[in-house]
């Protein structure tokens, strides 16, 4: 700037202005905006790095669920699939559930003149405030006449089940060392996992964890299986195309392959989580194995 | 938009009455005609319900009618429901087709918009330059459109091959509406080939307002495709028209008008002109560095000049329109907005003030720079020094982060969870101080770039000036009050109220500015422009402003589509792919960078070809022929 300042009383010379310059202009250009565009990426690789997970049904062993189990089940839910933590926090969007005594405040809100719902007690009070939350908005929050703006919790996007919904209140009740009310869920639509547990259901660590899990060596020769039942795996990948690999796996009576009975379960979609899946292909893609000199021909793994 | 097409329509009647009454009747009774049946027609493809669009006789329209009754929920996916094109990532692939494709459609909708009235205004002054200009504007832009409808058919058979089933969706629900798109499309081609190859066939006299109808009638076009095509961006966000399962219970413009289908065509509409201004700025300084006489280099100086004016002017609105959209989205779901806005994307937010710091640095640079063409600048360059200050200030404290992610030994050596110095210019009030003063600075330049070439007459001139400074003093004290006593001192209800305040004493500034300048500018003495007497340095201004705005696009687009999170259709249609995660700021940096570093690619390609046809082979000196018998 000081350069052009001083500059004003003058014309800057034409052939100062018309230098080409050794290097080309377009390269100049180039390297000035790659640099720029490279600035920006590297701000953009400076800040915390924070992945947005997509929620995952938790599914429970109604015969191991306890009281303590399903309280923890609730205060997971509260911070990750009910996603209340997004507004019911310190920063003063929603009544800061965490800091508040919950079980007080509810019995509090419903003495109050304007509520208007038809709950009578905290347990009633908790899931009226879920599933139908326009019907008290507590003062200060939302605008006057209109709707409230906390979603509805049973609905999408959150769409939280009645079993999750009772657990938010156990854990809501239960936080500030009152007795929960809420009696535990004795049926389900469908209970598909053996093995009770809070946490949402984790993807395997890596393929080989997916293949043992799913029991794939008890019919094909891979890890350290030798099984014969089905075609052999340990060079599947010089066979076949990761096309045909997951569709293989995806939808087994596709192609039957020469040779073995079609006894392969046709549910692995449904029962593998999609990152699964895809580590199992790319698992199965690399492998190469040349010393297999049984191996089936390339049509032999379709469906098996 | 409209504003624009209205004077050019009302000059254009004027004038033709005033020149030929008989035959300018002709004319505009033809055109009147021609422009009121394409708008009947557009009109009616999108009023008419979706069914009876595929019925040509009373059967087909029964059957359709009856299938419509049976429209099925959305599918929940599965894997079956995914393609790859070997190992790469369907969600990579199609992020970067799209946004190229985004990024070219966005150029070659906004160039004819300004061309058109660049155009008017060449009529309207009798300036050649202006004209030639516009032509040459459009010159850029028709390479780029090729390559807009190549990176569009990509794209569809891209999503048609990796997201077949969520493709198959979506056409149940717009049904037709994507023939209208299509259709529009072949409109928009003859269109435009028409504008842009009738250009000297219809130069002068009333064919010029034949012209300019085209052009008129090219932004229509444009303008409505653009809308239909957001209408599934928006649909997709906030759908409209379907069941809480995704049944179609509606017509096509109930699916259309969605909650946020017109804030965010207003918000495209708008940095469209910003982004086309700046590419063709880029391209007026690229051809200016590589001038070989003052002539051709004056040209572009003028030519980027006027090109980064309509990238500024344009971007200076849109703050208020995405406030429009994120106040929409909060009113959609409140989830949604604060997903976007407090909760993970919040740290692009951070990035975004990188870009928009940068857009507004290299404009003021650039205006300071120019002021070097006029002798009158001496007066001002002495003020350049405080508000580069400001603006560098600002800057830093808008970037300054909030809230950080730290461990445990980081909070016990920061002494506690925010800085004690810094931790204060976090928070939004000092970003409101900062992002006002960077306008009321940006504004400040540009009102000492129009006064460098003019010697104000008029007798009240020192008064206009004292009213001008105290309102820019009164403004800046405002602002920096309503921040820090209604930030930090009162109850957070204040402190978004004050920040209404904060931006009303902006746009006084701005207003009055503009209209004390025209009044006292009446009978004003005009000092030369020397046309290309900016420095080389400053020109590269130029290039700063459209890699911002092309990597600025490309990160408010990742969070338009982001927060959506694992839905396809929010709320209705589960992503249940493998990328069915918001990705990290990192890898959603190194992918822009990809789209942004390939546009970049193409748009030298698009300058060369530009340029291509103006170079001419230079005829071979004939040898007389050898008499092969001697």
């Amino acid at each position: 700037m000081t350069t052009n300042t001083n500059s004003q009383s003058q014309s800057l010379q034409d052939e100062d202005l018309l230098k080409q310059g050794k290097i080309p202009v377009i390269f100049k250009v180039l390297s000035f905006a790659v640099l720029m565009v490279f600035v920006f990426t590297g701000i953009a690789n400076l800040l915390p790095q924070v992945e947005g997970q997509a929620p995952k049904d938790i599914k429970v062993d109604l015969g191991a669920l306890t009281m303590e189990t399903y309280i923890a089940m609730g205060e997971t839910l509260f911070s990750g699939k009910g996603t209340c933590t997004l507004c019911h926090n310190n920063l003063g969007r929603a009544p800061d559930i965490l800091a508040l005594n919950m079980e007080e405040t509810a019995v509090e809100r419903l003495s109050v003149e304007d509520y208007k719902g038809d709950a009578k007690n905290s347990e009633q009070y908790f899931l009226e405030s879920m599933v139908d939350p326009s019907k008290y908005v507590v003062p200060g929050y939302g605008k006057a006449g209109e709707p409230s703006p906390m979603p509805t919790i049973d609905k999408a996007p959150i769409g939280l089940t009645q079993i999750e919904m009772g657990a938010i209140i156990a854990f809501l009740q239960a936080k500030d060392g009152g007795e929960p009310t809420v009696d535990l869920p004795t049926d389900a639509p469908a209970v598909e996992e053996t093995v009770a547990t809070t946490e949402p259901p984790k993807p395997a660590a890596n393929a080989e964890e997916v293949l043992l899990k799913n029991g794939c060596t008890a019919c094909h020769a891979v890890l350290d299986s030798p099984s014969t039942i089905g075609p052999n795996l340990k060079d599947i990948g010089a066979r076949s195309s990761r096309e045909e690999i997951r569709e293989s796996i995806i939808n087994p009576a596709a192609v039957i392959a020469e040779g073995f009975p079609p006894i392969m379960p046709a549910n692995f979609a449904d029962k593998m989580m999609v990152k699964e899946l895809e580590m199992v292909v790319d698992f199965l893609v690399a492998s190469e194995d040349s010393t297999q000199t049984d191996a089936p021909k390339e049509t032999e793994m379709k469906g098996e | 938009m409209l504003p624009n097409n209205s004077l050019v329509t009302a000059h254009f009647v004027s004038s033709i009455e005033e020149q030929s009454p008989s035959q300018s009747g002709v004319i505009l009774h033809r055109s009147m005609q021609f422009m009121l049946a394409l708008i009947i027609i557009l009109s009616a493809l999108m009023l008419v319900p979706d069914y009876a669009w595929s019925s040509d006789s009373a059967v087909a329209t029964e059957a359709v009618a009856e299938e419509l009754t049976d429209n099925k929920p959305a599918p929940v996916m599965g894997p079956r429901d995914y393609r790859q094109i070997g190992s790469m990532s369907s969600r990579s692939f199609v992020w970067v087709i799209a946004q190229l494709h985004l990024f070219l459609a966005a150029f070659v909708l906004a160039v004819p918009l300004f061309v058109t009235v660049i155009e008017w205004i060449g009529v309207k002054t009798g300036d050649q330059r202006y004209d030639d200009m516009a032509h040459e504007f459009m010159k850029v832009s028709m390479t780029a459109y090729s390559l807009t409808a190549l990176f569009g058919g990509t794209l569809a058979f891209s999503l048609f091959l990796l997201y077949p089933t969520f493709m198959g969706y979506m056409m149940e629900v717009f049904g037709n509406q994507v023939m209208v798109y299509a259709l529009l499309f072949f409109l928009e081609s003859g269109v435009l080939y028409v504008y842009y190859y009738s250009w000297y066939a219809l130069r002068y006299g009333n064919k010029k307002y034949v012209h300019l109808t085209l052009g008129v009638l090219l932004n229509g076009v444009g303008t409505t495709l653009l809308f239909v095509a957001n209408a599934w961006a928006t649909f997709m966000m906030a759908p409209s028209g379907v069941d809480d399962a995704g049944v179609v219970t509606g017509g096509i413009w109930d699916i259309m008008r969605g909650p946020l289908w017109n804030p965010v065509n207003l918000h495209r509409f708008v940095a469209n002109i910003a982004f086309g201004g700046a590419i063709v700025g880029a391209y007026a300084g690229y051809k200016m560095l590589s001038a070989r006489t003052m002539e051709q280099r004056a040209h572009y100086d003028w030519m980027g000049y006027t090109s980064n004016f309509i990238a500024v002017l344009a971007f200076l609105p849109l703050p208020f329109a995405g406030y429009w959209l994120m106040a929409e989205i909060y009113a959609y779901s409140q989830q949604m907005g604060i997903t976007a806005m407090g909760g993970i994307l919040a740290w692009l937010f951070i990035v975004q003030a990188v870009l928009i710091g940068t857009i507004l640095l290299a404009a003021n640079y650039y205006l300071w720079n120019g002021m070097s063409r006029c002798e009158g600048s001496g007066r001002y360059t002495w003020l350049i020094k405080f508000i580069a200050v400001t603006l560098v200030v600002s800057f830093l404290i808008w970037v300054t982060p909030h809230t950080l992610i730290l461990s445990a030994q980081e909070i016990a050596t920061l002494g506690g969870s925010h800085h004690p110095l810094l931790g204060p210019f976090g928070i939004m009030p000092a970003k409101n101080i900062a992002v006002n003063l960077m306008l009321i600075g940006t504004f400040l330049s540009f009102q000492l770039y129009r006064r460098s070439d003019k010697v104000i007459t008029v007798p009240w001139a020192n008064f206009g000036n004292a009213l001008m400074v105290a309102i820019y003093l009164v403004a800046i004290a405002n602002v920096i009050f309503l921040g820090v006593y209604y930030g930090y001192f009162t109850n957070t209800v204040y402190k978004v109220g004050s920040s209404v305040a904060q931006v009303i004493s902006t746009l006084i500034v701005i207003v009055s500015g503009v209209v004390i300048d025209t009044m006292m500018f009446k009978g004003a003495k005009t000092l030369p422009v020397k046309w290309g007497q900016i420095s080389n340095r400053g020109v590269y201004a130029l290039f700063a402003l459209p890699i911002a705005f092309t990597w600025l696009m490309a990160l408010m687009g990742y969070v338009r589509s982001s927060v959506r999170t694992h839905w396809h259709v929010y709320t209705v249609m589960k992503d249940n792919s493998v990328d069915n995660f918001i990705p990290n700021i990192g890898h959603a940096g190194n992918m822009m960078t990809v789209a942004t570093i390939s546009f970049l690619a193409l748009v030298l390609f698009i300058f060369w070809v530009a340029s291509l046809g103006d170079t001419k082979q230079a005829k071979p000196v004939s040898v007389p022929a050898q008499n092969p018998a001697q």
